[in-house]
Formats: structure tokens, sequence, C-alpha cells
């Protein structure tokens, strides 16, 4: 739902509170990104998503700053096509999960990509996140697309690129830390009081004992 | 004997009803019926009395009874020789007997539902189907060339047109007087012993599947252990494929659906590869009989029971060595079709299938397998709410359950439809608008998403749910809000991972449903205001602590007794209540045991002829006994060397305890009985939503 920025309890402090949703086709991994981030879990045998899960995490970006994600995980089947809007409508940001060895999971993220610059909030920042990594550590030839493939789409749509393994937890931690430095703690200040809570930017400063307490894994 | 059982028992409550249903329902039968026979033979007998007669000479198996009986069939004795093992002997005597609890408690309100129950003649389609299935109205010789080709694919046995002759002869038994259940009793004695009898019985009665169980031992017991392994894929080189097809076969159960255009849909056992020839011989002889106006419900072969039925553009089958009958396998089949349903909605299945009749189904599906398959497993493995079409709720006090739902009303938001508190699998309180019913299949299909299948508890949050409740509506989809609670908070960590004794994780599941997709944040406000003040007011802490005390045995319930387990169900609440498995029943193997002797059970109870309302059963394992009234169905077990007093003498005991505690083990007039609106306060506080559907999710 919204972003939130507040200056805490302690005096420079601040806490920010931005949606995210993950986007991708079915079995790429999103999930298991998320798990892996949230819990720091990992299921050879999921099973697939049904529905939209939502979680959230809190992380700290460094001393004073405290981010935390509300984080929609959406069921990448077909028919939930249409519910999709309503997850990534007022996110501040996105990641867009393909499946380094299946080609065509690829292209299906393009498709989300193009429908959130389309669709989505003007200035939502996308994560790009090809997953399974560990898959063609041990064999190259499963690869089906290059790392360099990919990071030149990334940077022709002016997307953030990482390669993931939710199952060695390779670079899950960095992407989400990465979208936190880029989502706009700065200009937060300047835009005023939220006209809605569900959208924008809060600024209200946080009572202390609520949210505004810090990293609580909640 | 069996007379001192019944007087015995008939001193509770229930005589007058069971005498008054003796009264009336032969000719609510006869209407019934004659619908049946319309389609099936004419002048069977004007009577009841006159259609016994019929009957027992079916049994002593003269030749023109059966000519008159099936003409379309081949003769009998070639049937014997096709059947192999003596595996399948329940499929005879449980094919014909009605399952009058229920045949459609998927599209039926609940309200609905108990009055059927209470008359006992809910046959319409159960029968209905059973009886075309058998009796082919089909002119013989077609019949017939369809046997034989049929024979020629799959070593057909086309015995159900005995099974039918036989089930028949069944009933009469079952009529002539008093001491039924000593007959019965002896009738499986003399099976043990002569193979003969066992051969006969393959095609008669022995509804005993513990028996039939027993036989075969160590093989069935290994099979059945396997029963939920995975067959690998098919090799590219093809090589493992006869291995596969085994294994395959050595599944005691498999449900298909396929698409009327022969598309595979779902399996649940191997991969399309593998069992495509099949797929196509399943649909090759469907269509033959819908060629010939005539449908197809169900046959028998190499010891297994295929039931077939069409739904719309669909074709689900499910194939039984379990020694379900037809009406128990049905509902089965009518709970797969409901989730496809629940999938999809009705006007989406339909439309895709007008605008392209070879529509391949797997991809809209997709993700549902999973569903399907825990329901699917919960079959096989045995279930009794799915056996009653009853619910079972969480036993606890009615002062503490009036709190819980208190506190459901008060923090109600606006736009909620249904709430509810589930805890692993059992109702702890629900609230639902006045006009909206809750149906006993769309709530096993909610729990079976939650509580089964894995797929929601591994989002590991919250959860936002489109899906479309079928009884509820088919037309749309309405959104479940779910969010776990753990049972063991207090306890720690690991003993949350622990699983209960039917293998669900011992968790409490709030759910919450509204008909508007963009009130997750409301609905997620409304859980946290709920959950603190559950918390608060003390009731999650006791509905944490009946979690982990878990259903008492059946010596808790009534010291001292024989039974070992019992199933009771209240027909105006559409709920029942067991005992813990433990100590005799904690094995898969010894619970699909006990399942089938229920199934069993349950079957002659409400078989369409057996008049009767209680039910002895004598196997070499167990004594078991079933008991019908208007306001309850009792099915009890005790171990063989029990007398058959002492077992009637428990079931009474069973009935004064739930007598005593009804208030606590049912929601009485709660919000799941739906016909006692009025008594229930919960309902009348309650301002309905604006039940609006959205056509798409
Ligand atoms: N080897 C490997 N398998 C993964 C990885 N991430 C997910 N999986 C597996 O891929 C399958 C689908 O993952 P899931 O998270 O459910 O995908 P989703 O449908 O996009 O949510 C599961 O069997 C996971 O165990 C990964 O990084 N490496
Ligand atoms: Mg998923």
């Amino acid at each position: 739902m919204s972003s939130r920025v507040s200056t805490g309890a302690r005096p420079g402090a601040r806490f920010a509170q931005f949606k995210l949703v993950l986007l991708g086709e079915s079995a790429v991994g999103k999930s298991s990104l998320v798990l892996r981030f949230v819990k720091d879990q990992f299921d050879d045998y999921r099973e697939s998503t049904i529905g939209a899960a939502f979680l959230t995490q809190t992380i700290s970006l460094d001393d004073a700053t405290t981010v935390k994600f509300e984080i929609w995980d959406t069921a990448g089947q077909e028919r939930y096509k249409s519910l999709a809007p309503m997850y990534y409508r007022n996110a501040n940001c996105a990641v867009v999960v393909y499946d380094i060895t299946q080609a065509s999971s690829l292209d299906k993220a393009k498709s989300w990509v193009k429908e959130l610059q389309r669709q989505a909030n003007e200035n939502i920042i996308i994560a790009l996140a090809g997953n399974k990594s560990d898959l063609v550590a041990e064999h190259p030839d499963k690869r089906a697309i290059t790392t360099a493939d990919a990071e030149a789409y990334a940077r022709e749509a002016g997307l953030l690129f990482f390669e993931t393994s939710a199952k060695t937890a390779e670079n899950v931690r960095e992407l989400f830390t990465a979208i936190a430095r880029k989502l706009p703690l700065e200009q937060a200040g300047n835009r005023g009081m939220r006209a809605n809570p569900r959208q924008g930017v809060d600024l209200r400063p946080e009572a202390p004992g609520t949210q505004g307490g810090g990293a609580c894994n909640c | 004997m069996g007379h001192d059982g019944e007087e015995s028992l008939a001193t509770s409550e229930g005589e007058e009803e069971l005498a008054n249903d003796r009264r009336t329902s032969p000719p609510r039968d006869r209407d019934d019926e004659s619908t049946i026979r319309g389609v099936k033979e004419e002048g069977a007998g004007a009577s009841p009395k006159e259609e016994s007669s019929t009957i027992s000479q079916a049994r002593s198996n003269s030749p023109e009874t059966e000519q008159e009986y099936r003409p379309p069939l081949p003769p009998r004795p070639s049937n014997f020789g096709l059947l192999r093992e003596g595996s399948y002997s329940p499929g005879s005597s449980l094919q014909r007997s009605k399952n009058t609890s229920r045949p459609h408690l998927q599209s039926t309100a609940t309200t609905a539902l108990s009055r059927t129950d209470i008359h006992t003649q809910s046959y319409q389609d159960g029968s209905r189907e059973t009886f075309a299935a058998s009796a082919q109205t089909t002119p013989p010789s077609k019949a017939i060339a369809a046997f034989g080709s049929i024979k020629r694919i799959k070593g057909f046995s086309g015995s159900e047109g005995g099974d039918s002759g036989s089930v028949r002869s069944y009933a009469p038994t079952l009529e002539t007087g008093g001491d039924v259940e000593s007959l019965l009793g002896e009738v499986l004695g003399a099976s043990q012993e002569s193979p003969a009898w066992r051969l006969h019985s393959t095609q008669n009665e022995a509804p005993d599947p513990f028996d039939s169980i027993t036989y075969e031992d160590d093989e069935t017991t290994v099979d059945f252990y396997r029963e939920f392994d995975e067959i690998s894929a098919v090799a590219a080189d093809g090589e493992n494929e006869e291995q596969l097809l085994n294994q395959w076969k050595s599944k005691r159960k498999h449900f298909l659906i396929l698409s009327s255009a022969g598309k595979p849909i779902y399996n649940r056992h191997g991969d399309d590869n593998l069992i495509s020839g099949y797929i196509g011989i399943i649909q090759t002889i469907i269509s033959f009989y819908e060629g010939a106006h005539n449908q197809l419900k169900g046959f028998t072969a190499a010891g297994a029971r295929f039931v077939v039925m069409s739904q719309g553009p669909l074709y689900l089958v499910a194939i039984s060595k379990l020694g379900e009958n037809d009406p128990q396998l049905r509902v089965q089949l009518e709970a797969l079709y409901m989730q496809i349903l629940s999938t999809l909605t009705l006007p989406n299945l339909t439309h895709m299938f007008s605008n392209r009749p070879s529509t391949d189904l797997r991809r809209p599906l997709q993700g549902t397998e999973p569903l399907l398959s825990a329901l699917a497993d919960t079959f096989t493995r045995g279930s009794p709410p799915t056996l009653l079409s009853a619910l079972e709720c969480l036993t606890i006090r009615k002062s503490h359950r009036q709190v819980i739902n208190d506190t459901l009303l008060q923090t109600r938001c606006e736009t909620l439809l249904y709430g509810l508190i589930v805890a692993s699998g059992r109702l702890v309180s629900v609230v639902r608008p006045r006009k909206h019913s809750l149906h006993p299949s769309d709530l096993q299909l909610i729990f079976n998403m939650l509580f089964e299948a894995r797929g929601v508890k591994a989002g590991g949050g919250e959860n936002w749910i489109p899906l479309c409740l079928p009884g509820f509506n088919k037309n749309g989809y309405l959104y479940m809000y779910v969010s776990f609670i753990s049972a063991y908070e207090s306890i720690g960590e690991e003993e949350h991972e622990r699983v209960n004794e039917s293998g669900k994780p011992d968790d409490i599941a709030i759910l919450l449903i509204s008909a508007n997709k963009e009130s997750f944040y409301d609905l997620r406000k409304m859980r946290d205001a709920l959950v603190d003040e559950l918390e608060a007011n003390g009731s999650m802490a006791i509905v944490r602590s009946a979690v982990r005390r878990g259903r008492p045995t059946a010596t808790d319930i009534v010291p001292g007794t024989v039974l070992r387990h019992f199933l009771y169900k209240s027909r105006a609440n559409v709920q029942f209540t067991m005992p813990s498995y433990e100590p005799s029943f904690t094995t898969l193997l010894a619970r699909r045991r006990l399942l089938s002797l229920y199934h069993a059970l349950h079957a002659s109870v409400h078989a369409k002829n057996a008049h009767l309302k209680v039910h002895h059963c004598i196997s070499r394992e167990s004594i078991s006994l079933a008991w019908v009234t208007p306001l309850f169905e009792l099915y009890c077990v005790a171990g063989p060397q029990a007398s058959r007093n002492a077992l009637a003498q428990s079931a009474n005991k069973v009935i004064q305890w739930v007598r005593k505690e009804e208030e606590r083990v049912f929601i009485i007039g709660g919000a799941v009985s739906l016909n006692s609106l009025d008594r229930c306060t919960i309902y009348k506080k309650l301002t309905p939503p604006a039940a609006r559907y959205s056509e798409q999710i």
C-alpha cells in the first residue's frame, strides 16, 4: 500500500514503509525469493501460491534508516491476471522475476515490465531478478539466458538487475537492499502530507511504540 | 440376538420416528423408483411386497428372473470367470445401496440437506444413475456388442448387471425379519470359509471391506502404503513404461478428469504420456454410450469399480478398489468438480468450451492440481466429513463459543460476508448474513485448501484468495482473507511444527470472506481487532488448549466401553463428532480399514430397499453397528470379541453422551445450522452486506 517516511522517536532516525509487488511467470521462484528474504527459508518442494500472499519485512539501511516492505507475492497464473492491477496499483516498487534456465520466462517478465511502466505508479522502482542461479553454477549448460543479454535489457528498460538464488540466498538480500536504497527517501520529505492513505508518502512522525520501532521483523 | 440388540437400542430416542419412517418411506420409494423403472423395466411389481418377491427370486439365481431383470447383459457365469481375485467384494452390494445422506451435498443448501436426510429418501440422482448403469436401455444386441468390444480391449467384466441383481437380493434379506443382523453375520462368516462363497460374495454382498482388505493382507498393506507415491515420468526411450504402468495399476484409487472431447485435464497418478492409452479407452467407452443416448454411469472391471460422472463439458471418472459404492464415489467426484468450479466459475468453464470444444483446461486450471490431489488423497485415506457430508466442530463450552461469536460480531467490518474461525479443520465459530447459507461442500473446499493442500500455508504470510464457492454462487468469485495463528504460541516453535493425528498442522485459521476484491486491508484490520480481542478475553487460550487436547478417545467418552471408534452425525445440524483415532487406528492402513467399514455400514443403512435402521456387521476383525434415526446416524465399531449387547449398550451410552454434550460438540442453532435461523441470535444481529459478486476475478 502506501509508503511512509517518518522521523522516528530517535532524532534523525527515519522510518519508511513501501509497498512491493512480485510478478513473473509461475514457478520462477517468486515465493521462494520472498521466503528467503522474510524468513530465511527455502523449500525444494514448494506448492504454488494460491491467490496472493502478503508479507512484511523490515530492513535497516544504515543506523538511521529503517525500511519496511509490505510485500505482495502473487500467483503467476493466467487466470489471476486481471487481479494484478490491484497489487501493483499503488506499489512503490516491483520485483519482476524470471528463471534463468527458462527462456520463455524472460519474455513473460518483459511483458510484466511493460505493463508496469504503462499502468503502475509513474516513479515505480522495478528490479529484474534472474532466479535459480545455483542451477547453472552446477550445470552451466542449463542456462537459457545469458547475464549479458538480461543486463542489456535491464539497462535499456531502466531496471535494477540481479541474478539471484533463493536456494543459496545469493543476491537476495542485495536485491531488496538495492531497491530500498533507490526508493525516494529523500524526496519523500518534500511531498508533503498524504492525500490518500494508500497513496503517496506519509510523513507523519511515527509515535514511539508503533511501527517506528525499527527492525522489528513483524 | 439381533432382535435383542434392536430392542435395547430402541429404548432411546428416535424410536418413534424410526417407526414412522418405516411406515412412510416405502411409498416415497415407489415414487422415486417408478421414474427409474421407466428406464429400466416394466411391471416390476406395484407394491413393495411384490418387489421383494421378485428380488428373492433373483437371489435364488433363477435363470428366468435373471432374464427378466437384465435382458441386455451377457450370461452371468462368464462374468465370474472374468472377475479376478476376491478383492472386490463390496462393489456388488454397495453399488446398489443408496446413499441417502447426500448424493448432492455439493449443491444443496444445508437446510435442504438435513431435510432430505430426515426423510431417508434422497435417492434421486444416486439411485437413478446406478440403475441406468446397471440396466441397459439400449437395445440388447447393441449393448451386448458394446460389452463385447470393451471386453476385447480391457478384459471388461460386465458384471454390474450382476451386481444390481444381487444387490437387490440383499434388500429383502434385510427386510424379512427382525433378526436381520444375525443373518448377515452368518453370511459373512460363511464367506470367510468357503472359496465358493467368497467368489459368490465377490458379486453379491459381504459389505465388509475389513475382510476384503484382510484377505490379501500383506500385499494390500504394502500397496496401500505406496498408494501416495509419485509415479515417475516415462523415460525418453520408454524403457520404464511397463514398470510404471504396473505401478499405476497397483494404485487402489484413481481419479481422472477429461473433457468430453477427450483431452486429459487431471489424473491423480502418472503423467499423460503414461496413461494416454487408458484415457483414450475411457473416452471411447463413455462416448459410445453417449452416442447411444445412454449415459454410462459405472461398471466393474478387474476388481475395480468405475464410476463416471458427466458434468457439462467434463467427464469425471473414479476408479476404486477400496469398496466404496457408487453414490459414495459420486460424492467424491462431485467434490472434484466443485473444486474446478471454485477455480474457474461455471460461466467461465462453459464459455471456454462453447468457444472451443477442444479447449485444454490444464492451463486455465494451473495451480489447481494440488488442490484436486489433496481432495483425492483425502478420499483415498478415508474421510468422515465426506462420507457423512457433515462438518466437525471444535468442542468447547457453549458459553465460550458464545463469547467468540460475539467477538466476531463486534469486530466485523462492513464488507464482511462470512467470518469463520477454524482450528485444525474443525469449525470454531461462524458469522454469516441471515440471507446467505453456508454450504458444507464449500467449507470442504476451503478446509481442503487450508489444511490439506500446502499452497496457502507455504505462502508464509497472510493470504488473499479469489475463489468461487459454488454452493453459494457458482457464477462469481468471492475473496477470502486467511491468516493462521499457531496453536502452540506459548509452547515454542518446535512443537508448533508437530502435526496432529490427522496429519494436519494444528493451526487456527481466521477466514474472512468478502465479495469486494478491494477489501483486503479492511479485513486485515478486522482480523487484527478480532485476534486482539480474542486474546484479551481469553478465548484464544481456550481454543488453543482445545486444539492441543485433541479429540477424546472412545474410552474417555464412555468409560470401559468396548467401542474402538464411532461416528455420530447430527442430521439437523449437518455436523458430526467422533473420538480420537488413538489408540487403535493410528496407522494409515488401520484408518483406511476403519473408514471402509464405515463406508459399508453407511451404504447398508442407506440402501434404498433396506428399511432397517439398525444394522450389525460381524467380521473376523470387528463387530460394528449402524443406527439411523431421523435425528442422527451412529456408526460404531468394537473389537471382534465384543458381544452385540455390549456394543448396543455402548451405542446407547454414546447417544446419552451426545445428548449431554450436544451444545459443546455441535454448534447448535449456530451459524451452521441454517434451518434454525430464528433461534440463532448471531444472525439477527448481523447486517447483510451488499452481496455483489464480480463476474471476473
Ligand atoms: N534450484 C533452485 N530452485 C528454486 C529456486 N527458487 C525456487 N526454486 C524452486 O522452483 C519451484 C517454484 O518456486 P516458487 O517459489 O513456488 O515459484 P513461484 O511460482 O514463482 O512463486 C520450487 O520447487 C522451488 O523450490 C532457486 O533459486 N534455485
Ligand atoms: Mg508463488
